[in-house]
């Protein structure tokens, strides 16, 4: 059905039709109002799920680590500072195997205090073995929540999933939503270690150098085999209901001799940008990441590659121009730009692409080549 | 592609105004997008939203800043916002006011929504709330249909109030 919802609301409506069995959130800007909706579903009896106020967002991801554990559904929502505050149980959730589906409203961190968007608190989460993926529209944010849930359960990823939507920008905007029935689309969950009172495990015991690195090595390996069931969801997503996404949106990339690269937000407004600089005859395309972890295989075939980072780790380097750098072996034109919700415009963008330096970092608004 | 930008007080419908235009647009066959500038507001602190209506995919997520249509909520605004900011040559200014202002340069109209809202006894915590008489002045501009309109807001709202404020407002409204 089509109508309009802001991207909070849209992951709400998704986390209804996926039936989470226990929801375990705390409030924080710009993310409430996912609390506040799904608070509404529960309380009013449209989604029979067990709603745990919690007191911390460490706690709110505890409380989904057990349920999880028991094989049950589970989701929570949080942004910034509530993201880093759970940062331990993050990790604990992918060490543990439990496929949690939480989505990540994208905000700066303090100080300064500031509440609009920037992808670092994701970044941040990068290495603890949650899959990343990143929306850019309303309709986005709703299909990857649903998609999601069947992501992070199925028996070869076994794995947490992280939905990041830019603060405000796509959080608070309101877009065209077109809803849909997923029916089967997202199977009852088995979990193939669920605690069962029949069978009694032992769970998070001392674990030995030998059997610690198979239990890494097995994370590595299920977010490398992710990368087919990512495929294979998406591909079944469009079968049923009609849109496909992908690892990247590329946007007038075949022609191209300069590619942007960004994520969120940040890419829709690169394809104003290709479309202006098209009119002016430089041939321009936008490649936007959807999914950061796993990080797939990116085709640039020589040309000109410029990154729009919103995030920064100091003493390195934009984090997704390192990621494209390293993986690529290539050299690119590095722009920081958007932290702390900066406006970037579609013709801040068309600039990056007219004054790139292949090779040099440069930070927006502060004007220095680095 | 067809931009407005709302300024209000936080507690007057403004954000809400908005939602509701990029939802008739969207019943018109068009696509839209509608979003306030979020600081730290609270109720009665100065607010400013964006629609934007276009026969294609909005990819634009930059603020507005060359509106066709600025529509003042609140005319105390104008004391510390300059509202005309940006505004294009030729453009709409609506204020909501029993007088007129004549704003040289732009199409100037004036309409008392407040006046509409009290009427309709449309009062949340002492405050009138313009958001659906603000839907039934863009109905009379043309830029939704007001049966998009009514059917918007029939579903964001259950009070018949709701209807008629925007009703009102386009019967009286005077282009």
């Amino acid at each position: 059905m089509l109508t309009v919802a802001t991207g909070n609301k849209a992951v709400a409506v998704a986390v209804k039709q996926a039936k989470p069995v226990v929801v375990a959130i705390y409030p924080i800007t710009p993310q409430t109002e996912i609390v506040e909706q799904i608070a509404e579903y529960v309380s009013r009896g449209e989604l029979p799920a067990r709603y745990i106020d919690v007191e911390s967002e460490h706690s709110a991801m505890a409380a989904c680590i057990g349920a999880s554990i028991t094989g049950v559904r589970t989701f929570t929502a949080t942004s910034s500072h509530g993201l880093l505050y759970m940062h331990e149980m993050t990790n604990w959730a992918a060490g543990a195997r439990l496929p949690i589906v939480m989505a990540n409203v994208n905000r700066a961190i303090g100080p300064g205090w500031n509440i609009w968007a920037e992808h670092t608190d994701a970044m941040q989460e990068r290495d603890t073995g949650w899959l990343q993926v990143f929306a850019s529209t309303v309709q986005e944010a709703y299909d990857t929540t649903l998609m999601a849930f069947r992501i992070a359960e199925d028996n070869d990823v076994l794995l947490p999933v992280m939905v990041n939507l830019d603060g405000f920008l796509l959080s608070h905007d309101t877009q065209p939503l077109d809803t849909v029935e997923p029916g089967d689309f997202i199977p009852p969950l088995h979990l193939p270690h669920a605690v069962d009172p029949e069978h009694p495990m032992g769970y998070g015991a001392l674990t030995g150098p030998d059997e610690y690195f198979k239990f890494r090595w097995d994370i590595e390996r299920s977010m490398r085999d992710s990368c087919r069931v990512i495929e294979a969801t998406e591909k079944e997503f469009f079968q049923r209901f009609g849109r496909a996404y992908g690892f990247t949106e590329d946007y007038r990339c075949d022609d191209a001799d300069v590619i942007v690269v960004s994520m969120g937000t940040l890419g829709k407004e690169a394809e104003v940008a290709v479309d202006a600089l098209r009119t002016e005859g430089i041939k321009a395309g936008s490649m936007r990441l959807r999914w950061f972890r796993p990080f797939p295989p990116l085709d640039f075939s020589g040309r000109d590659v410029v990154v729009i980072d919103r995030d920064y780790a100091f003493g390195s380097g934009g984090v997704l121009a390192q990621s494209i750098r390293a993986k690529n072996r290539i050299n690119v034109f590095s722009v920081i730009a958007g932290l702390g919700g900066q406006e970037v415009t579609y013709d801040d963008i068309a600039g990056f692409v007219k004054n790139r330096q292949i090779g040099n970092e440069y930070w927006f608004g502060v004007g220095n080549h680095v | 592609m067809f931009e407005i930008r709302i300024h209000s007080r936080g507690g007057q419908g403004g954000v809400t105004a908005a939602r509701i235009i990029a939802l008739a647009a969207i019943r018109d066959g068009k696509y839209a997008t509608a979003f306030p500038f979020y600081g730290a507001e609270r109720r009665g602190a100065p607010v400013v939203s964006f629609v934007r209506i276009d026969d294609k995919p909005v990819k634009v997520y930059s603020r507005i800043r060359q509106p066709d249509l600025v529509f003042v909520l609140d005319t105390g605004v104008m004391d510390t916002v300059d509202v005309l900011h940006g505004l294009k040559p030729e453009g709409t200014v609506v204020t909501n006011s029993a007088h007129r202002h004549d704003f040289t340069g732009f199409k100037s109209y004036n309409i008392d929504l407040t006046g509409i809202a009290l009427k309709e006894d449309l009062v949340v915590a002492g405050g009138p709330i313009l958001d659906t008489a603000v839907v039934g002045v863009l109905a009379k501009l043309g830029i939704i249909t007001i049966e998009s309109a009514r059917k918007a807001i029939a579903e964001m709202f259950t009070d018949e109030r709701d209807i008629k404020a925007a009703d009102d407002a386009f019967r009286e409204m005077v282009v």
